[in-house]
């Protein structure tokens, strides 16, 4: 049983950490700040989520769980906040230029 | 299991400081919000995977307040812009 659940660690965390470089490169790569934007949103989104959802068979106690989670949620709230704000920052200069 | 998460651990750390070649480069300002906002839930990341690692919970705290002030720099960084943008309009 410990077994599978490492295994199951082992492959979510990993693909998580796909993402995180998938992310990374989109940012170097890409050409505008909008297309990077959308590069970003899918690190935060499921890069940190997966590594949170391999993370969560190795908690200590249903509290370490939840306090994963709620990392997790609050990580989820603010990227989606901080996105709108850097796409209405971005628009609003392009319009000015 | 601990190798793996330590190595996990410094792949993550290792992507954030590549992220950092966009603080160098990025035209605008919004292209170095960006990165630092990589920094952060990457930042987040590599706590949490060193807190299951070294089996010390108290890291996951850190982890919370880290992505709380990551929050508060992009929040903080784009009013500033809005602010410095408005006189300049009317």
């Amino acid at each position: 049983m410990k077994f599978a659940i490492d295994i199951f660690t082992v492959v979510m965390v990993s693909s998580g950490v796909v993402f995180f470089m998938a992310g990374t490169v989109g940012l170097l790569r890409f050409p505008d700040t909008l297309t990077r934007l959308h590069a970003l949103t899918k690190v935060d989104n499921l890069g940190l989520g997966l590594i949170v959802f391999g993370l969560l068979p190795q908690a200590q106690g249903l509290l370490g769980a939840l306090k994963l989670l709620s990392i997790w949620v609050l990580v989820q709230l603010s990227g989606a906040i901080v996105s709108q704000l850097i796409a209405q920052a971005t628009q609003r200069s392009g319009r000015q230029t | 299991m601990t190798s793996f998460l330590f190595a996990a651990a410094i792949f993550v750390l290792v992507m954030e400081a590549l992220g950092l070649v966009r603080i160098l480069r990025g035209p605008a300002d919004a292209d170095r919000i960006l990165s630092v906002q990589l920094i952060g839930s990457g930042g987040v990341a590599v706590l949490l995977l060193l807190s299951a690692a070294t089996q010390t919970p108290a890291i996951m705290d850190v982890a919370l307040m880290l992505a709380l002030l990551a929050t508060f720099v992009s929040v903080a960084f784009l009013r500033d812009v809005r602010h410095s943008d408005e006189p300049t309009n009317t």
